[in-house]
């Protein structure tokens, strides 16, 4: 995938962006809410990618950075309603600090005990919602004040652009001199570290950086959606398909994680009227493409540009 | 500090748990030298290397790199401070090609470095030149032979210009004439000024290269001097050939089934990706015969089992009683009695001692199991002892005695042995050769030993053959092996 160079990539990327900032003219809100929960997915797949894919650390718990960033933007609204872009600052900043108390000691340990640790900080995050309701609205859900706009169009450009946004300065870091130093400490730190890197110090900030994108796309997923709730932004089965969106799309591309979760909500839109089954066909289609194309969707879409 | 060393190593000493690896080395390698570090499998000499590189801790002692004392910081300031590692195994990044995984290791470790400086791309370019990779640059380190991905190793370890070089057993997997070129680089490099630290695990793949030569065992020096002073020094000719040695071994006439032995390997040639791990190998196994395969870490010995037990694929032939055993599965092979004892012992180490056993028996009917366990009880009486108790919570002899048991549990036709004496201390071997002699007496057991301790192989063995660089080099009887392949052994 990389003899397509990086520029060609990042032209063929806005070609397609500006296509779809078009799409409102033709289609109804339905699907541009649909295609809006996809793009902040797909940001949430993109962070997730940049640590799995280049990183190599498997992150369980997207989700925790996500609803940290999301659930401190809707609070501070609750509490105080000051400007949404100040609360959205404070989620993002606040996704980070959350990331770095998890990292720090989660990069210690090596192997599975990362996974775990951050699959057990979700269920943490998860609890104190639902126990301090107060606050937080426990089970029913936080309901903020305030939305950045009602207007679906609105709502669509917005996520799109942050979309765009967000995935040029990812892939632009995987593919810098960063990110080659970055896929060296993952896939082997011990040469890594005797080349001279800072191995923890690379991963640290991978971490931060993957946890201010999740916080920011989170809060304003809340400013969007008008509500937060653990069921939709931090429960496990979230993370699960935020995994499934990236690798689905392909790892190590970071682009890829997006045509993964506009693939995996249009999926399951398209096959709503099987009910029930829906998702269960979704997932075994998830899990045929990454069996029989491990270099994701947007290995297979480069593959054949390649060849054409 | 000795005048002009770049790497000066003191009193230094690595314990893993009750182990000590490392006791209280001391050395030196001036600017301009290639010191080789030689010893067998165990010897320490990797855990020295991981010392003075910062991925391994030391537990005392000091490691000076040009005057300034690094024990214990971590590796990536050692190599910032002028330290270059070649691992043996090439793990290049397989989506970049040769110059970007060059240009990887002259990167500065910083996170603001979002634009690669212009600079580094001619530097890197340099180095390939150097190294003899410029054809090859904009390749996938996939699509190349395996004495290039070695010197991308090498490109990258020199890359930040070290004045002290670690280099793990250069010529690992390398052709003679890519020996040979590998072998002027390495001078070059030394010519350079810098101080290079050869590890390796016999003096003979070195001598050509070296200027001294430091031999370890067990953790601690045992020789130190030129190639030749080390070769004739009498405790390195113990570690590596054993003292005086007696040999039992039966005449290859006295099998009856001289036709079609037992096991033959037949011209088996074999790859690992580019690496030639097996190169032609033919041996053949009597019934009833105890046969020891020769030859140090890395010479094929493991593949070889591993190709007999359907582990793995190879070209050439395996035949067992004249039938191939191609296209059997692993399992197949094991439950018609080829049984092998694995290199890592493969115990499960969260069952007693007992568990391990009985699953090693559960196609025994209960009577025979019983009866079998008693055997093994009066062949291994420790285990008898032990029979509640973890597995791992064993020490390293009592876990080889129970993998030995664990395989004979299946009735095997053929054992296959492989390194049973690897990290054991001398008084456990007693205890497991005589163990051996026991099963050779009193059975009809057919055993294939892999050995590089030759005091070990040597005793039980009706035959011996000599692996070497994935080749079979010697065949003969045991009493004529120190004699005659000894020396060429060292």
């Amino acid at each position: 995938m990389q003899s397509l160079a990086t520029s060609r990539i990042l032209l063929i990327a806005l070609g397609v962006i500006v296509l779809m900032s078009f799409l409102p003219l033709g289609v109804s809100g339905y699907i541009l809410g649909l295609l809006t929960l996809a793009y902040y997915f797909g940001v949430f797949a993109m962070a997730w990618d940049l640590l799995f894919g280049f990183a190599g650390e498997v992150n369980f718990g997207p989700t925790f950075l996500i609803g940290t960033g999301a659930y401190t933007a809707g609070i501070l609204d609750n509490l105080y309603q000051p400007p949404i872009w100040l609360c959205l600052v404070a989620g993002a900043f606040a996704a980070v600090a959350g990331g770095v108390v998890l990292a720090l000691p989660a990069l210690r340990v090596r192997g599975p005990y990362f996974g775990l640790t951050t699959l057990v900080a979700v269920l943490m995050l998860q609890n104190y919602i639902v126990v301090d309701a107060s606050l937080t609205g426990g089970e029913i859900g936080l309901t903020v004040p305030d939305v950045i706009t009602v207007s679906d169009t609105k709502n669509y450009e917005i996520a799109l652009w942050f979309m765009a946004l967000s995935g040029a300065i990812l892939f632009g870091l995987s593919r810098s001199p960063v990110g080659l130093i970055l896929q060296a400490s993952g896939q082997d730190a011990v040469q890594a570290g005797a080349l001279g890197f800072n191995v923890t110090k690379h991963k640290l900030a991978a971490f931060i950086i993957s946890a201010f994108f999740s916080g920011l796309a989170g809060g304003l997923l809340v400013f969007y959606m008008g509500s937060a709730s653990v069921g939709t932004l931090v429960d496990i089965t979230v993370g699960v398909q935020i995994i499934i969106a990236a690798v689905l799309g392909g790892r190590r591309t970071i682009l890829g994680a997006v045509l993964g979760a506009v693939f995996l909500i249009a999926m399951s839109e398209f096959l709503r009227p099987l009910g029930d089954l829906s998702n269960f066909v979704v997932f075994a289609m998830a899990l045929v493409v990454v069996l029989l194309f491990p270099s994701g969707l947007f290995g297979l879409l480069t593959r054949t540009k390649e060849s054409g | 500090m000795a005048a002009g060393a770049h790497l000066e190593v003191e009193g230094l000493t690595k314990r893993f748990g009750g182990l000590v690896a490392v006791k209280d080395m001391s050395f030196a390698v001036r600017a301009g030298e290639i010191l080789g570090l030689i010893g067998p499998n165990g010897s320490g000499k990797s855990t020295v290397m991981k010392l003075i590189m910062g991925i391994e801790r030391p537990n005392a002692g000091a490691v000076r790199i040009n005057g300034v004392d690094v024990a214990g910081w971590p590796s990536h300031k050692i190599a910032r401070i002028g330290a270059g590692i070649v691992f043996q195994h090439s793990r290049p990044l397989h989506r970049q090609t040769v110059l970007e995984n060059i240009k990887l290791a002259l990167l500065p470790d910083k996170l603001t470095q979002l634009f690669a400086d212009p600079e580094i791309d001619a530097r890197a370019r340099a180095i390939a030149a150097r190294v003899g990779l410029s054809g090859v640059l904009d390749r996938r380190p996939a699509t190349l032979p395996f004495a290039d991905l070695r010197k991308i190793e090498i490109a990258k370890a020199v890359a930040r210009d070290p004045r002290v070089l670690l280099i793990d057993e250069p010529f690992a997997g390398l052709t003679s004439t890519e020996t040979t070129a590998f072998s002027d680089l390495i001078c070059e490099l030394r010519d350079d000024g810098r101080a290079v630290l050869l590890v390796d695990h016999n003096v003979k793949s070195v001598a050509r290269l070296v200027d001294r030569v430091l031999a370890m065992y067990v953790g601690e020096r045992i020789a130190e001097g030129s190639a030749d002073e080390v070769m004739r020094n009498e405790t390195v000719r113990r570690v590596y050939l054993g003292g005086s040695i007696e040999t039992a071994a039966r005449p290859e006439s006295s099998f009856r089934d001289r036709t079609t032995p037992f096991l033959e390997v037949d011209n088996v040639s074999l790859f690992y990706g580019k690496a030639q791990a097996l190169e032609n190998v033919s041996i053949h196994v009597h019934a009833g015969e105890f046969v020891s395969v020769v030859g140090l870490n890395g010479a094929g010995k493991t593949t070889l089992f591993n190709a007999i037990s359907g582990m793995l694929p190879f070209s050439g032939d395996i035949r067992r009683e004249g039938a191939t055993l191609r296209g059997l599965t692993a399992a197949t092979i094991a439950r018609h009695g080829i049984v092998q004892c694995s290199e890592g012992r493969d115990l499960f180490t969260d069952m007693t001692v007992r568990e391990n056993l009985d699953l090693g028996g559960q196609h025994l009917t209960p009577a025979e199991g019983a009866e079998q366990i008693a055997w093994l009880f009066d062949l291994f009486p420790i285990l008898r002892e032990r029979q509640k108790q973890a597995a791992g919570t064993l020490s390293g002899g009592e876990q080889q005695m129970l993998t030995i048991a664990r395989a004979l549990m299946m009735k095997p036709k053929l054992l296959i042995l492989d390194e049973p004496t690897l990290g054991l201390a001398p008084v456990i071997l007693e205890q497991i050769s005589k163990a051996l002699e026991r099963l050779r007496q009193t059975t009809a057991i057919t055993v294939l030993l892999g050995e590089q301790n030759v005091t070990f192989a040597l005793p039980h063995a009706d035959r011996v053959y000599v692996l070497e660089h994935a080749r079979i080099v010697w065949e003969g009887e045991p009493g004529a092996f120190a004699a005659g392949a000894g020396a060429g052994y060292l």
